[in-house]
């Protein structure tokens, strides 16, 4: 895997020197420098990847959570939940939350940016407005829209006669994931914003040229430009489509009779509602599943960046 | 004409998102002043007068005081770890002088993407067991765990901008690495420690998941969480929800603004997760 890298300074100007004083300087060098990155390693590795590995020894046992006395259930666990048409639901609704956010703050975003592009004075007193929501705590905008807007009694929907759609089975998931849309469209508006103005000047001027609309220089220059945006933005959104619980949490906690769980308050019901820490793990190990699917895929289109 | 035209339905549609971003903030600014029964009538009236009432009521329940501090406490912690671990592995990732670099990077792109629910059910039987839990401190350094493969992939790439002569210049001077990085390129790399800690310690303030699994005890409760329990009390007092709304999102808006470029450059040179 190493020897496979091109060896590459990574830094413009002039190529990084050779040491030329080897032996004990050199190594005292290197010793000096994983020292300095220790500390994040560290972290990361005590706090996270630790935890993790336990989790997939834990997903396979009837662990309670409290103190360490389990034993080995095999795949117990896993059948249990395969059999759970909760489950079913709850990554049906996942697959939902991935469609949704795949299409509607994608399109948001593009158009939203694509009309910032030629509107130089005004752009950024526009993306702060678009980022408000962005900034704010999950509690906070799913309580306000719970309050003013969903509310039946003196929020808007009671305003206009209508029922809260958070206590409609046929609604719930989707009135949860209206505000977490809601707070998330701004953030893809700045991304794209920035990847497009990187586009090079010279090929809108030359597809300008060419007698191309609008339409044709956003069609056939900067949507190709920012490709590798896109779809990094795409695979995150993957990622986090299938770990969603703050929004779903607050708003519904999965009701009414489950029909808005998600893999992450389904999981989350189990270790602290009913104390099957062990099944939680399952549930876990499953979401990770398909969150390291994508986190493999990202890795590896992103590897030419990585690496340079 | 037909690009005067182009231009008012540009605005016009970017209007209307504004609109749609702002609506709800507007209704919770108009009526956090008014009582219920002026809301119950219209949410969308402006007050009649202005009652300072609510955001007494809301400060009081919610334990706003004690929320402050909490939240600051616990932002500070993950902010201040962050940026000098992130900092540090920053300057060595964009260096390249450690030879296992390439499986580092790659470490931290896996690290980034790891779910919360991977790790955080043994990782609070732990914590509990150890009696750290309703501790601001913990969850600050759990929380900067969380945040430090992407704080440091963002430090690393300001490092890469700093020309390397610079560096040369320092070395020729009889400095060390460790005196390198705090004396000569920290003070270099200023705009992305800002931009580091900002969106990190956004992150830090509005996070719900950790918070609210670690720290049960009411006087461990940070603004959010302290919001949070008002809701089953007063969640028909409509006007002190709005008032506690307003009591959150006013510094934040303040901090986001007054910072904003920060927060906008960050964003778009490299994704942030939210």
């Amino acid at each position: 895997m190493l020897t496979t890298l091109a060896p590459d300074t990574g830094r413009s100007g002039k190529p990084r020197p050779v040491p030329v004083r080897r032996g004990n300087h050199f190594r005292k060098q290197t010793a000096t420098n994983y020292l300095l990155i220790a500390p994040a390693l560290l972290l990361s590795i005590v706090i996270v990847v630790i935890p993790g590995i336990l989790t997939l020894l834990f997903a396979f046992t009837n662990w309670s959570g409290i103190g360490f006395n389990f034993d080995f259930v095999g795949i117990q666990n896993f059948q249990d939940i395969f059999a759970d048409p909760v489950f079913a639901t709850s990554l049906t609704n996942n697959i939902k939350w991935l469609v949704l956010f795949l299409v509607i703050p994608v399109i948001v975003g593009l158009l939203t940016a694509a009309l910032l592009l030629r509107r130089k004075k005004m752009r950024t007193f526009y993306q702060v407005i678009f980022l408000m929501p962005y900034v704010l705590a999950p509690v906070v905008n799913a309580l306000v829209w719970q309050t003013i807007i969903y509310n039946p009694n003196g929020g808007v929907f009671g305003l206009f006669g209508l029922q809260p759609p958070t206590s409609s089975q046929s609604t719930s998931l989707y009135a949860a994931a209206a505000v977490d849309m809601w707070h998330y469209w701004g953030f893809l508006t700045v991304v794209y914003l920035g990847a497009m103005r990187q586009t090079p000047v010279d090929q809108v001027e030359a597809a300008s040229l060419d007698g191309a609309g609008g339409w044709g220089v956003f069609r056939h220059v900067y949507l190709p430009s920012i490709r590798p945006t896109l779809l990094l933005m795409g695979v995150m959104t993957v990622i986090f489509s299938f770990l969603a619980f703050d929004y779903v949490y607050l708003l519904t906690q999965g009701g009414p009779a489950h029909s808005s769980e998600v893999m992450g308050t389904y999981a989350y019901a189990f270790a602290f509602s009913s104390f099957e820490f062990g099944k939680a793990a399952a549930v876990g190990l499953i979401m990770s599943f398909f969150g390291l699917l994508a986190s493999v895929l990202y890795t590896w289109i992103s590897r030419r960046d990585l690496t340079r | 004409m037909r690009t005067y035209f182009r231009a008012t339905i540009s605005h016009l549609v970017l209007a209307g998102f504004a609109v749609i971003a702002l609506i709800p903030l507007v209704l919770v600014l108009i009526n956090s002043f008014k009582n219920n029964s002026e809301i119950y009538g219209n949410p969308f009236t402006l007050p009649t007068s202005l009652s300072f009432d609510n955001f007494v009521t809301a400060w009081t329940y919610g334990k706003f005081a004690q929320g402050f501090i909490n939240s600051i406490l616990l932002t500070g912690t993950t902010v201040v770890v962050v940026l000098v671990c992130a900092g540090l592995a920053g300057y060595v990732l964009a260096v390249q002088k450690v030879k296992s670099w390439p499986i580092i990077m790659i470490y931290l792109t896996m690290a980034m993407t790891v779910p919360i629910q991977l790790f955080i059910f043994p990782l609070y039987s732990v914590i509990a067991g150890a009696g750290l839990t309703d501790n601001v401190f913990v969850v600050g350094v759990i929380l900067a765990a969380i945040n430090m493969p992407f704080a440091t992939f963002l430090m690393r790439t300001f490092f890469l901008n700093v020309p390397v002569e610079i560096e040369e210049a320092a070395v020729m001077d009889g400095l060390n690495t460790i005196q390198l990085v705090t004396r000569v390129l920290f003070p270099m790399v200023r705009p992305g420690l800002i931009t580091v800690g900002v969106i990190v310690g956004l992150n830090a303030w509005n996070e719900f998941l950790i918070s609210s699994t670690f720290l049960q005890d009411s006087s461990t409760k940070t603004l959010t969480l302290g919001f949070l329990t008002m809701n089953g009390t007063f969640s028909t007092d409509i006007g002190t929800m709005m008032a506690g709304a307003l009591i959150l999102i006013v510094p934040i808006l303040a901090v986001f603004i007054a910072l904003q470029r920060y927060v906008v450059d960050g964003m778009a040179s490299g994704a942030v997760k939210g």
